[in-house]
C-alpha cells in the first residue's frame, strides 16, 4: 500500500527518482535543488537505490554526462535550476533532436543579476525552445507524481524526448507537505525497464550526433517538432494509466470553477494554490471569476486549453517572468498568438508577477482581475503591467 | 608497475591488427597528420570501444550525415565536453553491467578531441573526468590550432607560430606564448598513465593508446599531429615533421606511469629547431633572434624533462 507521509517535496521527488529506479545520476548543486540530489546520493550511498551518482564539476557536465548515459542505455535523472540551468544552455538542445530520454526535475529561480535564489519562472523561461516536453507542478503530490509521469513519457518509444518538470524553487522545493508516496510495486508496473530503440554497443555499431549538411538540417528539426507534437497522445495516455494505477487523475490544462466566468486567471506552478483561494474569495463575493492552470507547457496544449476557456471574454494572464523590451511575458504572447484573429477569442492581458521570490498573495489577484475587468473596458497603454511594483 | 601491462607484449609491424575500426573514405585533407593518428589509435584499440568525440576536424571528417567513418559505436554531442560525455557512458555501462543489463565484457571508452578541444575549451570537462577517476582515456589530437575554424591560435600554438588570430606584423612577430603544457596538467591530476606520441613512431604510438587503454581508471595520451593545411606544409612531408619534432626535442616523446617520468626516445645528438620550421609557412617570419630565443627554449624545457625522469 502507498503512504501518506509528512515529507519535504524535494526528498519526496527524490523518494520518486528512487521509485522510478533511475540509473545515472549526475548532478551539480545549486540552491534550491541541492536537497534533492543530496537525497539521491544519500540513497546511492546506503544502497537502497543501485545507481552511478556522478557527482561532476558543473551543469554543463551534468547535462554532458546525462547525454552520454542516456545514449549508452541507462535510465538518467538530473536536477538544475536558475544559473545552473543557464549554463546547461547550450547541451540541452542537444539530447531532444538526438531524442535521447532522460528526466530532469528544475525548481524554478530567478535569474542574475541581481543575484536572487528565489522563486519565479525566468531559468525555464529562457529554455522555452530546447524542445523538450515541459510540466508545471503545482504542490508537492504533482512534482512526485509528474516525475514518475515523465520517465514512462520520455522512454516511450514512440516519444523518446527528454522531460523536464518544473517545480517552484522554495515555495515547492523546501516545504513539508502530506503526500502519499507509490508503492514500490505499483511503480514497477506502471514503470517498465528502460529498453532504448538505439544505444552505444559495439555488438551493433551506430554513429550518434553526425553533421546536419543543409540537405538533412531542417529535416532533423523538422522530426524532431513532429516528435513533439506527437507526444502529446502519449502524455496524456501515460496519464490515464497513472490515473488506472495510482488513482489521481492529471490534465494538461485544469480548470478551477469556470463555470460561467467572466474572467479566467490563467497561471503555471504554486502561485495556482493561492489564485484558488483568490477565485473562491471572489466567487464568494458574487464575482464570476475562475482559474485556469497550465500543467503540460511543452507541447502546449493548444486545443485542450481553447475548450477550457469555453465562452469566457477575459483572460488574466500571469507571468513569472520579465523579458526585458518584449511584447510581454511569454505565456501571455503565446496566448495572444494562439488566438489572433479566431472567433469569438477573449481578450487576453499580460501581467507580471511574483519576481524573485515576490509573493503573489490573495488581494494581488483580485488586483489582477479588478484590473482586466478595467481594460476589456477601455483598453491599456501598455500590452503588459507588472504587478506590485513599490513606488519607494 | 602497473600489472594490466605485463601482459601486454607489444604491437609488431609485421602483426598488425587488420581491422580499421575507423575506414578510409573520410573527408579528412591530403597529408592530415591527424587522422592519420587516430586511424592508429583506432588500431591499437579494436572493436570493442566506444567512442565519444569533440567536435572538430575529426568528427566533421568522419559523420556528414548520412556518410560515417566509424565501425564502432560512436557518439559526438559539442565541442568541450567528450570527457563529461565519455564519464556518462562510463557510469551507465557500469551501473548496467551490476544490473546484469549488458555482457560484463570489457570495452574501452575513449574520449577524443583537439588541442583546442583539450587544452582550452574543454579543460574543465577534461580535469572534473580525471579527478572522478572513470575508467577511460582521452586521447588528445594535437595539430597546435583551431584549424577546423580556419587556423586561429590555441593555447597549444608553439611560440612564434603564424596563426590567424596571432598574424605577424609590425608590432608582432606571431604567438606571443609558449605552448601550453597540457599532459603536465595531466599528471598533476595524478592519474595512473600520461603519455605523449607521435605519428611518425607509430608502434610506440599505438602501444602508448593500448597501454592507456589496460589501465585501470583515468588515462591521457597527447599525440603530435601534423597538419599542413594549417601549418603551410606539404602534406607528403606530414610524418617527416612529425618525426623532426621529435629529433630537434620540440615535441619529446614520455610516458608518465603513476607519476614517474620515463623518456621514450632519448635525443643524444638533438637537429637544430631551424630544419623543424623549414618547409613550414607559419614560422617563415622568424628572425635570427626568436629562432634564437626558440632553440634555448626547447633544450632548456627538454632538460627539465630529462630532470624528472631521473628524479622520479
Amino acid at each position: 500500500m502507498s503512504k501518506r507521509v509528512g515529507i519535504e517535496v524535494s526528498i519526496a521527488i527524490s523518494e520518486a527518482v528512487g521509485l522510478a529506479r533511475a540509473e545515472v545520476i549526475p548532478a551539480y548543486p545549486i540552491t534550491p535543488q541541492t536537497h534533492i540530489v543530496e537525497h539521491l546520493s544519500e540513497m546511492v550511498a546506503n544502497g537502497e537505490l543501485d545507481a552511478e551518482f556522478v557527482p561532476v564539476e558543473s551543469e554543463h557536465a551534468a547535462m554532458s554526462c546525462c547525454c552520454g548515459a542516456a545514449a549508452a542505455g541507462a535510465r538518467v535523472f538530473t536536477s538544475s535550476s536558475s544559473q545552473g540551468l543557464s549554463l546547461m544552455s547550450e547541451i540541452l538542445y542537444i539530447p531532444s533532436t538526438m531524442r535521447l530520454p532522460m528526466v530532469m526535475v528544475v525548481a524554478n529561480r530567478a535569474l542574475s543579476a541581481p543575484i536572487s535564489i528565489w522563486n519565479d519562472h525566468q531559468d525555464i523561461m529562457v529554455q522555452r525552445d530546447i524542445g523538450w516536453i515541459q510540466t508545471f507542478a503545482e504542490n508537492g503530490q504533482e512534482a512526485v507524481d509528474l516525475t514518475i509521469h515523465a520517465f514512462k513519457v520520455a522512454e516511450n518509444r514512440n516519444v523518446s524526448l527528454p522531460m523536464i518538470v518544473n517545480i517552484d524553487g522554495f515555495t515547492l522545493s523546501h516545504v513539508i507537505e502530506p503526500i502519499e508516496l507509490p508503492d514500490q510495486e505499483d511503480v514497477d508496473k506502471y514503470l517498465p525497464p528502460f529498453k532504448p530503440r538505439y544505444k552505444l554497443d559495439p555488438r551493433r555499431p551506430i554513429t550518434m550526433g553526425p553533421v546536419g549538411i543543409p540537405e538533412v538540417y531542417t529535416e532533423a528539426k523538422v522530426a524532431h517538432d513532429k516528435a513533439i507534437k506527437n507526444s502529446k497522445r502519449y502524455i496524456l495516455k501515460a496519464w490515464k494509466e497513472f490515473e488506472e494505477v495510482f488513482g489521481r487523475k492529471y490534465e494538461p490544462v485544469e480548470t478551477y470553477r469556470t463555470e460561467d466566468a467572466e474572467v479566467l486567471l490563467v497561471g503555471m506552478g504554486s502561485i495556482c494554490e493561492t489564485a484558488m483561494t483568490a477565485v473562491d474569495k471572489m466567487r464568494d463575493q458574487g464575482q464570476k471569476v475562475g482559474l485556469l492552470k497550465i500543467r503540460l507547457w511543452r507541447p502546449f496544449p493548444a486545443q485542450e486549453f481553447r475548450k477550457a476557456v469555453g465562452k469566457t471574454k477575459i483572460l488574466a494572464v500571469i507571468d513569472r517572468c520579465l523579458p526585458p523590451g518584449a511584447v510581454c511575458g511569454p505565456v501571455g504572447a503565446e496566448l495572444r498568438s494562439m488566438f489572433y484573429k479566431i472567433p469569438g477569442a477573449p481578450k487576453i492581458f499580460s501581467f507580471v508577477a511574483g519576481l524573485g521570490g515576490r509573493d503573489v498573495t490573495v488581494s494581488r489577484f483580485e488586483e489582477i482581475v479588478d484590473k482586466a475587468r478595467a481594460f476589456a473596458k477601455k483598453r491599456p497603454r501598455e500590452l503588459y503591467e507588472v504587478i506590485g511594483v513599490r513606488e519607494k | 608497475m602497473i600489472p594490466e601491462f605485463e601482459k601486454f607484449k607489444g604491437f609488431k609491424a609485421k602483426s598488425m591488427p587488420k581491422e580499421e575500426p575507423l575506414a578510409s573514405g573520410h573527408r579528412g585533407c591530403q597529408g592530415c597528420g591527424e587522422v592519420l593518428a587516430l586511424r592508429m589509435v583506432m588500431k591499437a584499440l579494436g572493436k570493442d570501444v566506444i567512442v565519444c568525440s569533440a567536435t572538430g576536424c575529426m568528427e566533421i571528417i568522419t559523420s556528414p550525415y548520412p556518410h560515417t567513418a566509424w565501425n564502432v559505436p560512436w557518439i559526438h554531442i559539442a565541442f568541450e565536453n567528450a570527457a563529461a560525455v565519455a564519464s556518462g557512458v562510463e557510469s551507465a555501462r557500469k551501473v548496467l553491467k551490476r544490473k546484469k543489463k549488458i555482457p560484463k565484457k570489457h570495452v574501452d571508452i575513449l574520449a577524443v578531441g583537439g588541442d583546442g578541444a583539450t587544452g582550452d575549451i574543454g579543460l574543465q570537462w577534461i580535469s572534473g573526468a580525471m579527478e572522478r577517476g572513470h575508467d577511460f582515456l582521452y586521447v588528445c589530437l594535437d595539430n597546435e590550432a583551431y584549424m577546423n575554424t580556419g587556423v586561429q591560435r590555441s593555447g597549444c600554438t608553439p611560440y612564434g607560430a603564424m596563426t590567424t588570430t596571432s598574424p605577424p606584423g609590425k608590432k608582432s612577430f606571431g604567438q606571443v606564448t609558449w605552448k601550453k603544457n597540457v599532459p603536465g596538467i595531466m599528471v598533476a591530476h595524478n592519474i595512473p598513465y600520461v603519455a605523449t606520441a607521435s605519428p611518425a613512431y607509430f608502434l610506440d604510438l599505438m602501444n602508448k593508446v593500448k597501454k592507456a587503454a589496460l589501465v585501470k581508471g583515468p588515462a591521457y595520451v597527447h599525440i603530435f599531429s601534423p597538419c599542413p593545411t594549417g601549418w603551410g606544409s606539404a602534406g607528403e612531408r606530414s610524418i617527416e615533421f612529425a618525426r623532426l619534432a621529435v629529433e630537434t626535442k620540440v615535441f619529446p616523446l614520455y610516458e608518465v606511469i603513476e607519476g614517474r617520468y620515463i623518456m621514450s626516445r632519448k635525443i643524444k645528438k638533438a637537429k637544430p629547431v631551424t630544419e623543424y620550421f623549414k618547409g613550414q609557412r607559419r614560422f617563415r617570419h622568424l628572425d635570427e633572434a626568436h629562432i634564437d630565443y626558440i632553440q634555448k627554449r626547447v633544450d632548456a624545457e627538454y632538460e627539465k624533462l630529462l630532470r624528472l625522469s631521473e628524479m622520479t
